[in-house]
């Protein structure tokens, strides 16, 4: 049997907002079975990536396939089918505040399916028990703390058995523990559900325990995809520099600084 | 130069603003359309409950207060009709000066500011901080289509709310007339009632209504795209927020005296 189909297949995407590009002739690739972490400071255009890789944004330039579909040509059916696929946990969880969070981990099964709401209940509350979180389903929103809040968010990407997950900064905002919680919750996902997972962060701990492959992104550019062991011990400058918490020093090209500073519309 | 091109400028970039919101807003009036017409067969079915639950919010909840104003706005009418056509000896015409001017011109006119100031400010506020959020990503991510999620159901309500509610006005004010009026006139409020029935036309509670469903599409489609278009977090939501009364409060007293021009001409 071949190699499986890979599941993300971005080829030479640019992006733009407004007049500044972010991304650079981006290629990225996912197979099926695997943890990727894309990793990448700061204004690397990593949030940018996952907004396209979710159909969020059209590319500007170069295309985005998620299970084989073109995403910027795909039709609203199309499109639709592939989001079924797909569950994404946002940064802020993005729960909705005007729905319980049982009601919200339902939202997907209601709008999408016809099973009845004895059944709608059972599979959320499943989905709540997987992520520890058993018994909160009618506390709204705001009465959960971070990592709840996360994990609410988790449940609801999983409720649909997504073959795909997107997770946007697992760890941003929430305590060591908490964060290691929420990367063994990961690993037991891939594990027990056989899920393709893509995270986005900046923690460095967190990337190295949950990820299979790693990718690289700087200032809009993929530096590097390659397995843990291998970015480790990268001997590229600006990996390094982002392993071992270096400031970088940004070239001054005198040339350009001097029309930043006069120009009226820079 | 320069002193020339600058105000050029910024005329063009503030027209070339509007014209791109007016656009926006259609642009989100024709995909509500669109998901209420076929949204079933794309798998985007508009529900009932969530216009149900807007027509409560829009309409329901906003009778205690419409009634309140409808009733002091007619009350004030009956006060100064009586005390400017006295001027005349011409009272008895209170009746019918009451009876056109709310029903053409106050109910609707009063019903469609007080739902801006209630109901397209918490449309923006909802669906702007919605969008900071992440939650309108959220729910297109999940197969949802904000626009059909939240855009059509405030819409299907607003355009039966905001009628319903102004025949409840026009109703409140006339009675608030009467109550008025009618010691003034000599007669009992129920023999004023019945002779403003007499003197009104179909016409003239048509013209009130029409106008309404207009001031229905005015409200809700400035105050979403308001809210769809908010950046820079809580601060922003408090702007669009602002911006979506004045805005819509501007739009319907003028697209009011534009209507009520080409009607009566």
């Amino acid at each position: 049997m071949d190699a499986p189909a890979p599941l993300i297949e971005v080829t030479r995407l640019d992006a733009w907002y407004g007049r500044r590009q972010v991304l650079f002739g981006v290629d990225f690739t996912v197979r099926p079975g695997e943890i990727r972490v894309i990793m990448g400071g700061s204004g690397s255009g990593k949030s940018t990536l996952l907004r396209h890789l979710l159909g969020l944004q059209r590319p500007a330039a170069g295309s985005v396939r998620l299970f084989g579909v073109d995403l910027g040509r795909a039709s609203e059916r199309e499109l639709l089918g592939v989001r079924r696929r797909i569950g994404v946990s946002f940064q802020g969880g993005a729960l909705l505040t005007s729905l319980s969070v049982g009601d919200n981990v339902a939202l997907p099964l209601r709008e999408h399916t016809d099973l009845d709401e004895a059944t709608i209940r059972i599979m959320s509350r499943l989905k709540l028990e997987v992520v520890n979180l058993g018994g909160f389903q009618d506390l709204m929103p705001s009465q959960l703390s971070g990592g709840m809040v996360k994990r609410a968010a988790l449940a609801r990407a999983l409720v649909m058995d997504p073959r795909l997950l997107f997770f946007d900064e697992p760890s941003a905002g929430l305590d060591p523990v908490v964060s290691a919680e929420l990367d063994e919750l990961i690993l037991r996902l891939r594990d027990a559900l056989r899920m393709t997972i893509v995270v986005v962060t900046h923690e460095l701990e967190s990337a190295f325990k949950i990820a299979d492959t790693i990718t690289v992104l700087d200032q809009g550019r993929v530096l590097l995809t390659d397995s843990v062991a291998a970015v480790r011990a990268a001997d590229n400058e600006r990996i390094q520099d982002l392993l071992n918490r270096r400031p970088r020093e940004v070239p001054v090209d005198a040339e350009a600084y001097l029309r930043r500073l006069t120009e009226e519309r820079a | 130069m320069n002193a020339l091109a600058r105000p050029l400028h910024a005329l063009g970039r503030t027209t070339l603003g509007a014209v791109a919101g007016v656009g926006y807003a259609a642009m989100l009036l024709l995909e509500s359309l669109y998901y209420l017409v076929a949204g079933r067969r794309v798998g985007q079915r508009v529900r009932l409950a969530a216009i149900a639950q807007q027509m409560r919010e829009i309409g329901v909840d906003a009778l205690p207060i419409v009634a309140l104003l409808g009733f002091t706005v007619g009350l004030m009418l009956g006060i100064q009709f009586i005390a400017s056509l006295a001027e005349f000896g011409a009272q008895s015409q209170v009746v019918v000066a009451v009876a056109k001017s709310v029903t053409r011109e106050f109910g609707a006119l009063i019903t469609a500011i007080l739902v801006a100031g209630r109901s397209g400010s918490a449309l923006a506020a909802r669906i702007g901080s919605m969008s900071v959020s992440q939650e309108v990503d959220a729910l297109a991510v999940i197969g949802i289509e904000p626009v059909r999620y939240l855009v059509a159901p405030a819409l299907v309500a607003m355009l039966v709310m905001l009628p319903v509610l102004t025949i409840f006005a026009n109703a409140v004010a006339i009675v608030g007339a009467a109550l008025y009026s009618a010691p003034a006139l000599n007669v009992t409020p129920s023999a004023y009632l019945l002779q403003t029935l007499s003197l009104l036309s179909p016409g003239d509670v048509w013209q009130g209504l029409s106008k309404s469903v207009v001031f229905a599409v005015l409200i809700t489609l400035i105050g979403v795209s308001t809210g769809f278009s908010v950046s820079g977090g809580a601060e922003g939501v408090g702007r669009a927020t602002t911006r979506a009364v004045v805005l819509s409060i501007c739009w319907i007293i003028v697209v009011d005296m534009v209507f009520s021009w080409f009607i009566n001409r």
